[in-house]
């Protein structure tokens, strides 16, 4: 326990390329947070259109009934509880034969999808009511003027929201370990359970963290400028 | 044209109902050029609305050429490619250069390929001498040039009317005089209209017909000169008379 820190350091990363842990551990945390958050801007979106479609239309089918409560259903459930439990669930009942980076991808996904729907559907229904009503006057479908005219504003305005998602999902990916990922967090554990040495791997995990959040965060200000400039009038 | 019978609309809020529109009759000739003049709240934009459904009616009936277009069933995409409209607010869409406002219409529809859509919006813009801007974005654009840029996207679809709600309304002062420019432009070359407005000049100036509305009813309609100089029912009276102050 008297080992000085250039000794521990050595111990914690260098030894038997032990620093490949983190690499590891940061390429899956990646991988997971990139493609979860397709996922979740995928199906996000899908959600935001079935309720703001519920919500606009005068004479509400049956199929939209269905979909929307189910919908509202999903919402609910998935923001009503922890994304450790959820990640579990998917895990070790609904999908115990997957390869488990592909059970994170897609539990992460499902759960960035509850937040990135209510995100969308705020863009969509931030776009003002004459954009639609030229559309429709136009001769365009209801279908047509939401692709080309509504969706494309909505995604702008939201552009820097669902940045904030992908900055808050790399976060939330840390708590992947628990079904034996080995992310960056479990790769500095990995480290820690092997030499005894919590205090080195912990923190380096942690500033990595930080870094990269700090340098996602620097650009999320340049998207907003953007924005914001293109707002001018 | 466009024939309107009895239509009656009615607007359901948390407020309670309000009816906008009691027993509208009208019939809009083509060729023929419509000024539709009355107080706010009377019911003329939503009258107008009605014409291409963006408002529902609550009852009665609109013939577009022949079509009842009222009828269940509709393709009311359809009818509206044939009906232009102009906005107060010109609702310009602002993720688009002003090309592509123009042409996505025509281009989605499948009325023309994308080629003969980015001719057809050249020609069309260069006409109200705004060519230079086919590739500017609607935020770098005045008031008037971008309502002028709203006509010639409606324009873009070979409509058989046009149909203007308060299309200066929003407009500095200066820049009415190049919209209502076009506008009568376009009443030259024989386009059918019909004009929701606050600018009598132009009513008096281009109109075939004026309709007064008030309350829901149209009270009035006659040529311009004898609406102007000779009005019978006394709401007409009264606000002329407060617009001429």
């Amino acid at each position: 326990m008297n080992r000085s820190l250039a000794e521990r350091l050595y111990d914690d990363f260098i030894y038997q390329q032990r620093y490949m842990y983190l690499v590891r551990g940061l390429g899956n945390t990646i991988l997971i947070t990139v493609f979860a958050l397709l996922i979740g801007v995928l199906i996000g979106v899908l959600i935001a259109l079935v309720r703001v479609n519920y919500q606009q239309s005068k004479h509400k089918g049956i199929l939209l009934r269905i979909a929307n409560l189910l919908c509202g259903i999903y919402l609910t459930v998935i923001r009503g509880t922890p994304m450790v439990v959820q990640l579990m669930i998917m895990y070790f009942v609904i999908w115990a034969s997957g390869a488990p980076l592909l059970i994170a991808i897609v539990s992460f996904g499902l759960n960035s999808a509850a937040y990135v729907a209510e995100v969308i559907r705020s863009g969509i229904q931030s776009v003002d009511r004459g954009q639609t009503e030229a559309g429709r006057s136009l001769g365009l479908s209801s279908r047509s003027t939401m692709l080309y005219i509504i969706l494309p504003q909505a995604f702008k305005n939201v552009a820097p929201a669902i940045f904030n998602e992908f900055i808050v999902l790399l976060k939330e990916t840390s708590v992947a370990g628990y079904v034996g990922i080995q992310d960056l967090t479990k790769g500095g554990d990995i480290i820690r359970s092997i030499t005894y040495d919590a205090f080195p791997p912990l923190i380096v995990v942690a500033i990595v963290y930080l870094v990269i959040v700090i340098a996602l965060t620097q650009v999320l200000h340049v998207i907003e400028g953007r924005l914001a400039k293109s707002d001018l009038r | 044209m466009i024939s309107v019978k009895n239509l009656y609309k009615t607007f359901h809020n948390a407020a309670g109902s309000v009816e906008v529109l009691k027993g509208i009759d009208c019939d809009i000739a083509k060729g023929e050029k419509v000024v539709i003049v009355g107080p706010s709240g009377s019911g003329k934009s939503t009258f107008l609305r009605c014409l291409n459904l963006l408002e529902e009616p609550t009852k009665g009936q609109i013939f577009f050429e022949g079509q009842e277009i009222t009828a269940p069933g509709t393709d009311i995409d359809k009818v509206r490619a044939q009906m232009g409209m102009v906005f107060q607010h010109f609702n310009l869409f602002p993720h688009l250069t002003v090309k592509k406002n123009i042409t996505l219409a025509p281009v989605k529809l499948k009325l023309m390929s994308s080629g003969e859509a980015d001719e057809n919006a050249m020609r069309l813009l260069k006409r109200i001498g705004l060519d230079d801007k086919a590739e500017s974005y609607p935020n770098q654009l005045s008031g008037g040039q971008k309502q002028r840029i709203a006509i010639v996207r409606s324009l873009a679809m070979n409509p058989k009317v046009m149909l203007f709600d308060e299309p200066t309304s929003a407009l500095d002062p200066e820049m009415v005089g190049e919209v209502l420019q076009v506008m009568k432009e376009l009443a030259a070359d024989g386009m059918t209209m019909a004009v929701v407005t606050h600018e009598m000049g132009f009513a008096k100036e281009v109109a075939n017909r004026v309709l007064f509305m008030d309350e829901g009813h149209i009270l009035e309609e006659n040529a311009p000169e004898e609406f102007f100089s000779n009005p019978q029912h006394p709401r007409t009276r009264d606000f002329l008379s407060k617009l001429l102050k």
